[in-house]
Formats: C-alpha cells, structure tokens, sequence
C-alpha cells in the first residue's frame, strides 16, 4: 500500500494524521502544520504555478525548517553578513542549500521580490545562493530569512569565501570564449563556404583572397582568447613532462593556422581557418558543460562556516553575558551554552552539565551526556541543559577544522591521476607526427612541390577532434540523463567507478534511513478518552521548545490550538511534564510516566523503535513508537546492485543493534557498526585491498573525510554541505533509486565512449592513409574532420536519449523483471 | 562582386561591436543564471495579485 505524500514536500503523511490545505479551491493533504502554511502562502500569494513546474524531486526538501533567526538581530553579528552602500541600499548573500530546481528558484525570487522595500534578487543556481539587495531602512534581514523560511526553505547569510568568487570568474571568462567562439566562429565558417563555392563554380583572385584575409582575421580572437587555456594547460603540461589532450589540441591548432596564414600570404592554396573555428568552439562547449557540473559542488569554505552558529553568548570580564559573533571569539573565553545552541568551540565544562548529540561527529544516534572537565566539540549540539564552558580551540583547530584538513588533502591527492583517453591521445599524437614527417620526406623525392600540401592535408585530416570530444561530450550527455533522475553528477570519476565488481559502502543513519526519527505507530491505552489525534497534539505542545532529538517526532502534530499553560519541567534523561488546560501530563519513559505496570500490555519492543509514553494523572493514555525509517525503494535498489555485480557493504557509527536489524531487513552480509570516523576510513583502506573500486555513499561530515579516500563518492542532498562539498555526484529526492539509474548510465557511457574512441582511431588510420597517398583534397579534409566530430557527438547523444524513467518512479518499487 | 570589399569588413566592425556587448553582458552577470530565466516565462502569470505577500 502506498503511504500518501504530502503536497507541499512530498515526504510519506503520518499514519493517522490527517490536515489539509486548501490551494486553488482544491484540498491536499499534507503533513504537517508548517507545510500547510507554506501551500497556503504560496496559493495565496498567486504563486501555485510552482507545484505545476517543480522538478519532481525537489518536493522532498521542502519541509519548513525549525531555524531560528533572531541571533541576526544583533547588529555585530548582522554586520558581518550586510554591506549598506552610501545611497542607503544593504545587500547580504544567502545560501539556500536546497536550491537545486529551477521552479524553487522562481519560487524564493517571487516571495523575496515581493516584500517591501526589496530592490532585487539575483540567483546563481550552480552555487545554489542568492543576493538580495534592499533599501535599508525598510526591510530588515530577519524578515526576509523569515519570509523565505515559510515557503520551506533554510537560508543561511553568508560571507562570500574566495573560492565560489573565483568559480564565478572562471564562470564568466567561460562563457566570454564560448561567444568568441562562436560568433566568430560563425563568420570564419561562413567565408569558408564562398570559398568553398569558389573552388567549385570559379572565383576572382582578389575576392578569393579578401576571403582568405577575413576568415584570418576573424581567427584570430578565437585563437588568441578562446583557446587560451588550451595553449596554457598545453605549455603546462610540456613543462611537467606530462602528455595530454592539450597538447594534442594545441598542436593541431596551430599547425593548421601556421599553415592557412602561410597559404593566405603566399596568396594560393587551402586554407583551414573554418575548421580551426569549428573545433575550437565545439571544445569550449564540452569544457563549459564540464565546470558547470564541477561548480555544483558546495563551496567548502562556506559548507564548513555553515556548520557553526554565527553568534554565542560570551561571559565578560565582569560576568555579564554579551552575544558575540563567532568570528571574534579568543580561546580561554567562557561561553554560556543552552539548549538546541549549536556549539562553535571546542572547550570543557566549567559548571553545569549537558545533553549533547554528537552525531555529526561521530555517527552515533544517541545524545551523551557531558559534565564539568568533559570535552565537547565545535559542531555538535546541545539537546538539553545548560552550562558555562571555556574555549580552548577555536576556527580551524577545532576538531570540525581538522576533518576540513583531511578532504582538503585527500582532495588533491585525487586529482594526480590522468585519464585514459588522455593518455591515448597522445600516443596518438606521436604516431600521426611519425607519419607525416614520412610523408613528407617520402613526397619530397617524388614530387616536392605535393611534399606541403599533402602534409597539410594529413595533419588536418588527422585532427583529434573526434578523440578530444569523445570522452567530454559523453560526459556531458550523462550528467544531463543523470539530473533528471536525479542525480546530480560533479566529477565524471563517478561513472568511470560505478560498474560490476565495485563495492559500494552506504551509511546508515541518515543515507538508508531518513535521518529524522519519525512516529512510526500510536497505541492508545484502553481507558485513554482522547482521540490519536488528540494523544498527539497534547505530546506535541509538550514537547514543542524542546531540543531533544525524539521531540522532532512530534513537530508535525503541533497546534497553535492546544498549548502548555506553563513552561515544562524536563526531568533529564526521564522525560518531560506539564500541564495543559489544566490537566498534568507527563511524557517519556514508561517508569517516569507510571509509576505501576498494571495498564495494558507493552507492544513488543521492536529493535531500533523507541517507545513513548504520554500519561495523565498515574493514568497512561498512550505509547508512541518512534524510529528512523528506512529510505523508499531501499530494498529494491539492494538487489539491483547485486544483480549487477556490485557489493554492499554498510558501516555506521550507530550500535549494533540498530545496524544489524537494517542489515538483515536489506539482506546485507557485511555491515560494521559503533564506526568512528578513523574506524571507517581504515574500513575503507581494507575494503580497496579486496575490491578494485570502493565507493561510498554517506551524508555527515563523520563521513566526510572517507567520502574523499573512495575512488568515487556520492553525498545525500540533505546531509550536510560538507558532505556534499566533497562528494562527486549529490543525491536529491528522498529515494536513493536515482543509484539504479547510475548504474545504467555508467554502463552506457562506457560502451558509448569505447565506440567513440574506436570510431576515431578507425577513421584516423583510414584518413591518414588515404591523406599520405595524396588522395585527399583540402575540402575532403575539412568534411572528414567535421563529420567525425558530429558522429562522435551524436553517439554521445544517445547515452540520454533513451530514456529511463519507466524505471524510476520513486512511489513503488519495480519489480526486477521489469528492469529488462 | 565588388560590393564585397566594403561588406566584409563592415560585417566585421559589426561583429566586433556585438562582441562588445555580449562581453559586457557577461561582466554585468546577466549570463549567470541561464536556468530560472527560461522558467520564469512559463510561470510568471501577469494577472498574478502583485503585492499579495508584501509585508
């Protein structure tokens, strides 16, 4: 049976729950309260075209967030995010981590625009932030962090890091050799087709060469600006003693405009200023693509700020508490910590105790408690209590710091290797110069005069274009093909990896499950006069300002409606009570709920299900079960990869109860629990020794460092921006099926860029053969090269033409059979 | 055919202003965001209520 979604996010609706918002005279069912303002905003504000035009995965991280926004109230810590200019406008940069569809971005633009004394919104989608710029004195940055917080969506201000600067530079210069390429490309191309004629049909010497002169002229640009960085990673590559495309790129180009320049002055013979354009143009696009796909990836700098609070409160010299930004915190200062505060420092205790998750640390799910003279990390959060801390690292010393030091690393060490078409077209670069020097001095005996053309014609004819596009233009075509589905692809390392005899190493909390610990069942007691859903609101409004990581369980159900009278009391590590209209009520354990066991009989307790229990007076009314569930189609995909050949393996920082009970629901045989994060990365070391390719799939920043040791890595888009930073291809939606879909287009890439490569040597011995011999006319040669280049781009084509999406519709799980 | 001698270079300072402007397009930022523009035709509604979340 399929669960309903919800309308507004598309997460699975609660058993038993049922509320609903009503968008353009229709009623839709969503999951929670936050949800149905959200779609009730939208439909009022004229905006429902969104749910139209969304891309169906989108939905998934719509669920509006519990941030909070006041700490960018304070002027110090607002300072460091707005820049007022002189005439009195402020401008701040937002980064929207869930900004992936088109559709959304449309969506925050509108809702932004439309709010008083905004003057505008630019977006850039690859980089996933916006910048909005408003009149001072007429808006503050809290309302517009709020206003897009509504819609569902976390901004985060942002202090713009260098890197995503400089990605917006190469961006721009990029796009600047794409249109020199192509307008003059364009001319070249269209002086070469008069001359062209005018072989055929006769042309005037003067005309003739006007045309050889333009086309020179208009080659120039595209040589001197656009092939630049060919030119550049070209010399580089010489001076590294390293053999590459570029090489092979750089020397095609200006062997044929050396030569087409000589022809032009010498005022006779072919000239191949079109084909020189051609290339060059279809090469920029192919590298455009590329950087695109690889500016998906997080701005580490800012995933890694993004993981710490902008403000703390810090206690003076005196005592007084001060809310102070981050950025100006000393260690030895003492900070006041409280709960559901992020901690920005690494530090000890000084008085108090806490309740503090660590799970972005070290993968455990559970909260552990700290006391005075205990350690606690920057990063981590408090769930309950309060107390006085000392700094004692802070920035880049902190543990968070040094795991941002281990990716950064192994970042590089990954970059080294070359790829393999590289390496063949080099080789081919020496046999093809072999060649030609052979014919010329073979064609100098015998005719000197044929000795340059037909060397001309066999450097021309022998062009690499098709070697040089085949593998970026397949790439391309899979990133595209990819993305629908889905997936969005960062570095192309991913589809060279993911094929039979891998091994593929999933996380558990938060990769196969979903991260959140969601109400799975609601048991009433026998004497409970309440209603589920009563049961819940009551637990909601209980549990509505606390941070405890089960107390999220209950988010949906809250109602402005039903509220406590009074603050709860928490009992830690017991539970929570309080009194609502009146009545008391207790919430948590069995044993602090009741103190007797004679109500009804406890449901069995199912491992990895935590129970609740909401109680009245001495009277339970009900238990809750509360789990974090399994990811859709996570079981289908498990016998998809091993039907393909490869293996998977879980390692999780959970207990091993918890692991095992998800590792035998998957049929999984090797799964490795209660995993640190230098436990994981030894895992992974001992995993490559077996297997040729290990990859992994995880979301935390526990994660983070391995996810840079696999030979390729995939991040969840949900999980945090360092993950994804890291990773080379970012999951979006809720369903990890997407992985199915990779395992095809992988497979069809390969096969696509193996006939590419073949079609290219095959037609390069046969063309330069036939072009050693004398056979080939300066036009045949320019067709050669062109209709090479466009086979091998079409044959890329087909890698998304076909199309996949009987495959994944991420409701129901399709049975394997019907993957044939 | 003579007329060429004056087109051919005349489409070239053509081309080169474009050029120009396309370049100063570029430095503006209009070409960041090649995606949401395509969809902002297809979803902006000029009967929309304007102003209707304004606050």
């Amino acid at each position: 049976m399929t669960q309903a979604r919800c309308f507004h996010c598309e997460t699975d609706i609660p058993e038993g729950f049922v509320i609903e918002a009503r968008v353009d005279e229709r009623s839709h069912a969503v999951c929670c309260y936050g949800c149905q303002a959200a779609a009730e905003f939208i439909a009022g504000a004229g905006l429902t075209q969104f749910y139209r035009h969304r891309e169906p995965m989108a939905g998934a991280i719509l669920r509006p967030p519990e941030a909070k926004f006041s700490m960018y109230e304070n002027e110090d810590v607002r300072q460091q995010y707005v820049t007022v200019d002189d005439s009195g406008i402020a401008e701040a940069t937002l980064y929207i981590g869930d900004l992936y569809c088109p559709a959304c971005i449309w969506l925050v633009d509108q809702v932004v625009s439309d709010l008083i004394g905004v003057h505008g919104v630019s977006a850039n989608p690859a980089s996933r932030r916006i910048i909005v710029s408003w009149a001072h004195d007429e808006q503050t940055l809290v309302d517009i962090l709020r206003a897009i917080a509504v819609v569902g969506f976390k901004p985060e201000p942002i202090i713009p890091g260098q890197a995503k600067a400089s990605e917006q530079a190469d961006y721009r210069s990029a796009i600047k050799r794409l249109l020199i390429a192509g307008v003059f490309g364009m001319q070249a191309m269209m002086f070469a087709i008069g001359l062209y004629a005018g072989d055929y049909y006769g042309i005037g010497a003067g005309q003739e060469q006007l045309l050889r002169v333009a086309s020179l002229l208009v080659s120039l640009p595209i040589l001197l600006y656009s092939a630049k960085p060919f030119f550049r990673a070209a010399l580089f590559s010489v001076r590294h003693h390293r053999l590459g495309m570029d090489i092979t790129v750089s020397l095609a180009l200006l062997i044929a405009f050396v030569a087409s320049a000589i022809n032009t002055a010498l005022g006779q013979g072919a000239v191949y200023f079109d084909s020189i354009a051609m290339f060059v143009f279809l090469l920029c696009v192919t590298r455009f693509l590329e950087m695109r796909a690889r500016h998906n990836a997080d701005d580490r700098a800012a995933a890694l700020a993004s993981m710490l609070p902008a403000a703390v409160t810090r206690l003076s010299q005196d005592g007084a508490p001060e809310l102070v930004a981050v950025a100006k915190l000393r260690s030895s200062d003492l900070l006041m910590l409280n709960s559901g505060d992020v901690i920005a420092v690494d530090g000890a205790i000084k008085q108090g105790c806490l309740v503090v998750d660590e799970s972005m640390l070290t993968g455990e799910s559970g909260a552990v408690v700290r006391d005075v003279g205990d350690g606690i990390f920057a990063g981590t959060r408090v769930l309950e209590g309060e107390a006085v801390i000392e700094a004692t690292t802070i920035g880049s010393g902190t543990q968070l710091g040094e795991i941002a030091r281990l990716i950064e690393k192994a970042q590089d060490d990954r970059l080294a290797a070359l790829s393999l078409s590289d390496r063949f077209a080099s080789a081919f670069v020496m046999i093809v110069l072999f060649v030609s020097l052979a014919a010329l001095v073979a064609w100098w005996q015998i005719d000197a005069e044929r000795a340059l053309p037909v060397l001309l014609s066999i450097l021309i004819v022998a062009c690499p274009c098709a070697l040089a596009l085949a593998m970026p233009t397949a790439l391309a075509s899979a990133a595209a093909m990819l993305s629908r589905h889905g997936l969005l692809l960062v570095r192309s390392r991913l589809l060279e990896h993911f094929r039979p005899g891998a091994t593929i190493v999933f996380d558990k909390t938060g990769t196969l499950t979903n991260g959140r610990p969601e109400l799975t069942s609601t048991q009433l007691s026998e004497s409970c006069e309440y209603s589920v859903r009563q049961c819940l609101e009551i637990a909601a409004a209980i549990e509505r300002d606390s941070e405890h990581v089960l107390a999220r369980a209950f988010a949906p159900f809250n109602c402005a409606s039903v509220a406590t009278d009074e603050s709860p009391v928490t009992h830690l590590g017991q539970g929570v009570s309080a009194s609502v209209d009146g009545v008391q009520y207790k919430l948590g354990k069995r044993e602090f709920v009741v103190s007797s066991d004679d109500d009804c009989a406890d449901l069995q307790s199912t491992q990895g299900k935590t129970q609740v229990f909401l109680s009245k007076g001495q009277k339970l009314l009900a238990q809750f079960s509360i789990s974090d569930s399994l990811r859709a189609d996570v079981e289908p995909l498990m016998n998809e990869l091993r039907r393909e050949g490869i293996r998977p393996v879980i390692a999780s920082g959970d207990n091993r109860l918890a692991v095992q009970s998800v590792a035998t629901k998957l049929g999984i045989d090797e799964w490795h629990h209660d995993q640190t994060p230098q436990d994981k990365l030894a895992l992974l070391k001992q995993l490559k020794q077996q297997s040729d390719v290990v990859l992994m799939v995880g979301d935390g920043i526990n994660d983070a460092p391995v996810l840079s040791v696999a030979d390729a890595s995939i991040a969840i888009a949900n999980g945090t921006p360092l993950a994804r930073s890291t990773a080379d291809g970012i999951l979006l939606g809720q369903s990890l099926l997407p992985l199915y879909v990779l395992s095809r287009v992988s497979g069809r890439t390969r096969r696509v860029i193996k006939q590419s490569l073949l079609w290219a040597v095959s037609y390069n011995v046969v063309a330069i053969s036939l072009a050693a011999f004398g056979w080939v006319t300066p036009w045949m040669a320019a067709i050669g090269m062109s209709t090479s280049s466009l086979i091998v781009v079409g044959n890329a084509l087909r890698i998304s033409g076909q199309s996949l999406s009987h495959v994944v519709t991420a409701d129901l799980p399709v049975p394997a059979e019907a993957y044939q | 055919m003579s007329i060429l001698y004056l087109l051919i270079p005349l489409g070239l300072i053509l081309v080169t202003v474009f050029v120009a402007a396309f370049f100063w397009a570029a430095r503006n930022g209009q070409f960041d965001d090649l995606e949401s523009p395509a969809m902002s035709i297809v979803l902006d509604d000029d009967t929309k209520p304007r102003g209707a979340s304004r606050r």
